[in-house]
Parts: structure tokens; sequence; C-alpha cells
């Protein structure tokens, strides 16, 4: 009981972390746009943001309910240990994906972890094979189209309405639509991602017999769970940020105010029907169709590009990541540490390779607007996505100014 | 394996509907608005302002000249008011 007690304790502290890192991973899902344009400065952007999702973490336990009885079997001997795998599993794909500026869905971080420990430990047997089709590959695939779609047509209307309307005069109304937008993804988000670690944690206390299966997760997972969101989402993933809200189209307030209605909208009425889609594709996809809507804008096809294909890889690349760690967490007391020794040094060293080029919120809209169609110039590369990766990229593209010496060490 | 073809049919069409008239239910209010503003403020401005805004000076300019300014108004905060009672119930919504 002392063992399972404390085991049990990791797995709610690593799934804090896990929750700590969707919030900084997602911030960027409700504020970029509003940052971007410069409809709230950086810092009230995602001290609001974090506000709205604790509030929202306290308003439902629905999702909650789901994760914990509906992708994964409990009954089918999913032990602790395989939860932990898991979750390090998604954390450390949430920092990859961090480091290169992706902005990939925690969610489908989440999931693929947690599938790729339990076919591992468990076999096929542990997963609803049906339940991840219905709940987490259609949502992901028709949920940025869905979005796209409504925000392109949102946008071309405001831009018609609004045509012969002073620019001065409307640039409060967007504004003002933009941060009410934007409030209501933070909140629904807060509701959706927060419940999915509160899931996590129940899941923990029921397979440790600390709770009975099928109950309401306690007062205290929601607060703590909420926190650690909260928390990460002040903190702010900056790259994401910046890829998002400057990275795949010039975003002004008329299209930023259409894309976070739009993604709003499709959230809230998917969570109404039953699918638990990512708020990352949905607000990515309606970005993406803002660019489209507007006459005369840039959309970066390369960078969509790229951001397709990261998360067409998330779910298999944290199961894999998680399969791993099963396969050594298994073992006992000492696989678990080992694990948790490697995840933490994973942590550290994410953190370090993004000291060598920071983004934070004195920098996140310092990038060249998005002027021609070249996906990659230098400028592009030197400010964008890929930088922290950037040891061979930094060496042939001028980087700039301030992170020359630390890149050229890179380099070596 | 059957996929849910009508729930994801709803969430499309829902989605469509409900952000295109959103939006532009908020943004004829924001224009309603401008509108008076530009009205008070472009008297002086109207010979100033280039093609387009000119127009739409002289437009705002008759508004308020033949009285229809505080029913532009109230429209516009009527389009305010219906976002506002759908954000509500998106909360609703959400909490439900």
């Amino acid at each position: 009981m002392e063992h399972l007690t404390l085991l049990i304790g990791v797995v709610i502290v690593t799934a804090l972390a896990f929750d700590f890192t969707n919030g900084f991973h997602d911030t960027a899902n409700a504020m970029a746009t509003t940052i971007s344009t410069g409809a709230m400065s950086p810092r009230l952007a995602v001290a609001m943001s974090a506000v709205l999702n604790l509030a929202g973490a306290f308003l439902s336990v629905q999702v909650a309910k789901t994760i914990s009885g509906g992708i994964i079997d409990e009954k089918s001997g999913i032990r602790p240990e395989v939860i932990f795998a898991g979750l390090v599993g998604a954390i450390v794909w949430n920092l990859v994906t961090w480091l290169a500026g992706l902005p990939s869905s925690s969610s489908h971080a989440l999931f693929g972890g947690l599938i790729g420990a339990t076919l591992v430990a468990v076999g096929a047997h542990g997963v609803h094979g049906e339940a991840v089709v219905m709940k987490v590959l259609i949502p992901a695939v028709a949920s940025p189209l869905v979005a796209g779609a409504a925000a392109a047509l949102a946008t071309r209307l405001t831009y018609r309405i609004g045509r012969n309307a002073d620019p001065e005069s409307t640039r409060k109304g967007y504004r003002a639509g933009q941060i009410a937008s934007a409030g209501l993804v933070s909140l629904a988000h807060g509701t959706n991602d927060a419940q999915k670690t509160m899931g996590v944690i129940t899941l923990a206390l029921i397979t440790g017999g600390i709770i009975a299966p099928g109950s309401n997760p306690p007062v205290w997972v929601i607060l703590s769970a909420g926190t650690a969101m909260a928390l990460g989402t002040y903190i702010g993933g900056w790259r994401i940020i910046r890829t998002l809200g400057k990275g795949l189209t010039d975003v002004q307030p008329q299209q930023g105010f259409a894309a976070q209605s739009g993604a709003a909208t499709v959230i809230l009425a998917s969570s109404h029907l039953g699918f638990a889609l990512s708020t990352t594709h949905v607000v990515s996809g309606a970005v993406l169709g803002s660019g489209v809507g507007r006459k005369g804008a840039v959309v970066r096809w390369g960078t969509a590009g790229r951001m397709g294909l990261s998360w067409l890889i998330t779910l298999p690349a944290a199961g894999l990541v998680a399969a791993g760690a099963t396969a050594v967490a298994d073992q006992g007391t000492w696989g678990v540490g080992v694990v948790g020794v490697l995840g933490l040094l994973v942590c550290a060293g994410a953190y370090v390779l993004a000291q060598r080029n920071r983004v934070d919120h004195t920098n996140v809209n310092d990038v060249a607007p998005v002027g021609g169609s070249a996906p990659l110039t230098p400028a592009v590369a030197g400010a964008g996505a890929f930088d922290a990766f950037g040891g061979e990229l930094a060496a042939t593209i001028p980087a700039p100014a301030q992170a020359a010496p630390v890149t050229r060490k890179a380099a070596l | 394996m059957s996929i849910d073809w009508g729930a994801l049919g709803s969430v499309f069409g829902v989605s469509i509907a409900v952000t295109v008239g959103l939006v532009g239910l908020f943004t004829l209010g924001i224009v309603g608005l401008g509108d008076r503003a530009t009205a008070t403020a472009s008297t002086a401005s109207t010979t100033s302002t280039t093609e387009g805004r000119g127009a739409e000076g002289r437009r705002a300019d008759g508004r308020s000249g033949g009285g229809r300014g505080p029913l532009v108004r109230a429209g516009a905060y009527a389009c305010f008011a219906a976002c506002a009672v759908a954000v509500a119930y998106g909360i609703w919504l959400i909490a439900g």
C-alpha cells in the first residue's frame, strides 16, 4: 500500500506536469491572433486566458468522465505505471513540438501516450479502437476543415459589410470582438483540456483502488488540474503563439475576430454533440481559413503543411515514446525511476535549448510580415518556427543579431 | 464501425451558420456605431478623405442629417445584444 501510494503520487505529479505543458502549449489557441493584431498586450492576454482556463475547469466534468472510461479500458489491467509512462510520452512530445514552435495537439499527445502505453502493457484489447476513431481521428480531420470554412466565410462577410467603414472607427469594435471571442475559446479550452488531466488523475486513482470506478473527480483534483493549466497558460508558449499569430498568415483584426468566433463556435457545437476535439486543430484551421477568406492575404502553405505533418505524427510519436517508457517502467520500481529521470532530463534539455533563442512576451511579434509567397525566406527561418533545432539551419542562414554568438556555438 | 455522418453534418452546418451569423451581426453593429462616430467627426474631414472614405462620410452625413442616427445606433446595440445572448448561450453550453 505504501508503494502504491507513492507511485500514485508520482502519477499525479506527472499528470499535473502534463497539464502545465498543455497550458503553455495551447495559450496560442486562444490568444495568438489577439496578441499578433495588438488587440491585447501579450502579458495581459495570457493573464486573461489563464484566469478563464481556471474558471473553465470548474464549469463541467463531462469530458473527464469519458476519458477515464472511453478510450482506454479501465478494467483491462491498466496499472499506475502504465499511466505514468503514457504521460511521460505526452510531455516529451509536447516539449519537442513546442521547441519547434509547432501548434500540435496536446490532446492527441495525451491520447497517443496513453494508447501506446496501454498497447505495450496489456495489448490491443485495452484500447477501444472504435472510440479512438470516432472520438479522436474523425474530429481531427473534420474540425480544422469546418473551422476553416466557417472562418473563411465569416472573414469574407465581415470585410464585405465593413468595406466602406472607416478603419479608425471600427478598430475598437473589432478589438472588443476579438477579446470576447478569445475569452470564450479560453473558457472552452479550460473546460475541455483541464478535464482531460482530471480524467487521467481520476483514472490513476481508480486503478490504484483509491476511488471507485465511475466516480467523479474529487474537488482537489479539479482545483489542482485547473491551477496547473492556468499556470502553464500564464507562462505562455510564445513560440507557438508566434507561429499561429504571425507564421500562417498576416492576421488583421477582422480576420482575428472571424477566426476566433469560428473556433469558439466549432468547439462548442462539437463538444455539445460529444466530439472531443483538439482546440489546436480548430484554431489553426480557423486562422488558415481567415487567411483564405481575405482577398489579397498571403497564406504560408509551407508552414501550414509542416503543421499538418506534425498533427499526423503527434499521436503515433507520443505513443512510441510512451511504449518505450512502458517497457522500462514495467520492470518495477527502478524502471519507473529510470523513466522519471529520463523524463526530467528531456524537460531540462528542452529548457536549455529554448534559452538559446528565447521567444517571450517582449519579442513574440517581432517577425517579418508575410510578404512574398516563399515559404522559407531567410527572415522567416531566422525568426520563425524551427530555430530551436537550428544548428545547421542557423549556420547557413544569417541569424538575428543578438542570437548570433549562441547559434555559432551551437553549430560547432 | 459506423461513422455518425449526421452528427458530423450538423456540426458542420451549425458551426458555419452560427459563425457567419454572429460575425455578420457583430460587424453590422460595429459599422453602425462607426457610422455615427464618422458622422460626428467627418463634417470637417469629408473633403480631405480619399475616394472610398469620402463616399462613406457623405453617406454617414446623410444619415445623421435625415435623423436616422438614433435608429442606426439602436440597431447596432440590438446586434451587440444578440451577440451577447449567443455568447451567454455558449457559456451555458460549456457548463452543461
